[in-house]
């Protein structure tokens, strides 16, 4: 686990929840995980592919999807399930638009595939056998985890390896 | 909440906003600032294809247009309104704002960018500016909210 690719992760989720919910966060627990990721709440899996691969999970209770929706639009909303699956997809965009904008910015390319949202009981296709960090971001709104995988692409790696070196 | 002072057209009419973005979610949130913004929303679009129709339908003064969208993207939309209304006004919005987007988004014809999440501050100022040399835009408060009847 390269921890140079996961901080931007961490540092744009902390930087989105605090700028959009108008509050302070705290991150919590970090812990790693190699089992299929097994979701707490509503998911949604964003696929990254370029220099540097892997996925990252946005898992969210949907009664905390709810109070988040209602702090965004500044008032009380009903509960709905497109309502929640909205929320979480677009804290998805925002998290991942912004750790995209970091690792561009350090020199890396990369496709970022839009996301996918999970609400079943199975576990997530494509977690499985993947070492990942998984961290909790305690908000006012309640707990918000990420579930982050990411490695260099090694045939890239090669690629560049391989070039010599000029004088 | 924050109050800000209404944006209007040089001929005091509400300036007229199509907001584009996949995300349903998102388009609420713009339009609710739009909304304290005192503007009024001439369409949506939720790709780059139906803003290129909403545009030419509607007319707008001002086009709010997220980058990464299915069909087709923010920025080959914005290229393809611009082409044919060079004066249109794009500001992006997107969460994605590495320089290398930003860049192709203003060489393509947008007036400007904005991050997401938008903070309503950032996003009134920024259109402040890009309404400033629209000769139908005031670009610039007249009056706020509630004070013209006083």
């Amino acid at each position: 686990m390269r921890m140079e690719l996961i901080q931007p992760f961490i540092n744009a989720a902390d930087a989105v929840f605090a700028e959009a919910l108008q509050a302070a966060t705290r991150i919590g627990d970090l812990s790693m995980d190699e089992d299929t990721y097994r979701r707490k709440g509503v998911a949604a899996l964003i696929a990254i592919k370029g220099d540097i691969e892997g996925r990252v999970i946005l898992d969210l209770a949907p009664d905390v999807a709810m109070r988040v929706a209602s702090q965004l639009a500044g008032a009380e909303l009903p509960e709905s399930e497109q309502t929640i699956r909205e929320t979480v997809c677009e804290l998805a965009n925002m998290v991942i638009g912004n750790s995209v904008t970091l690792l561009n910015d350090q020199g890396f390319r990369f496709k970022v595939l839009p996301p996918e949202i999970h609400m079943s009981e199975a576990g997530l296709a494509g977690s499985v056998d993947t070492e990942a960090m998984v961290l909790c971001i305690e908000t006012p709104c309640g707990e918000i985890y990420l579930n982050i995988a990411m490695h260099y692409l090694h045939r890239r790696r090669r690629e560049q390896a391989s070039v010599p070196a000029l004088d | 909440m924050a109050q800000f002072a209404p944006l209007l057209r040089k001929d005091q009419r509400p300036v007229r906003y199509l907001v584009v973005d996949d995300s349903v979610f998102a388009r609420k949130n713009i339009m609710k600032m739009i909304e304290m913004f005192g503007g009024e929303i001439a369409g949506e679009a939720g790709d780059g294809l139906t803003a290129i129709a909403e545009f030419n339908r509607t007319k707008p003064d001002i086009v709010l247009m997220d980058i990464t969208m299915p069909q087709m993207e923010g920025i080959e939309a914005v290229e393809r309104i611009v082409r044919q209304h060079a004066d249109a006004r794009i500001v992006m919005v997107s969460s994605v704002g590495y320089q290398e987007n930003i860049l192709a988004a203003l060489q393509k014809g947008a007036k400007h960018f904005v991050q997401k999440p938008v903070k309503p501050e950032v996003l009134y100022e920024i259109l402040r500016y890009v309404l400033g040399d629209d000769p139908n835009a005031a670009g610039a408060p007249v009056a706020l909210a509630g004070e013209r009847e006083a």
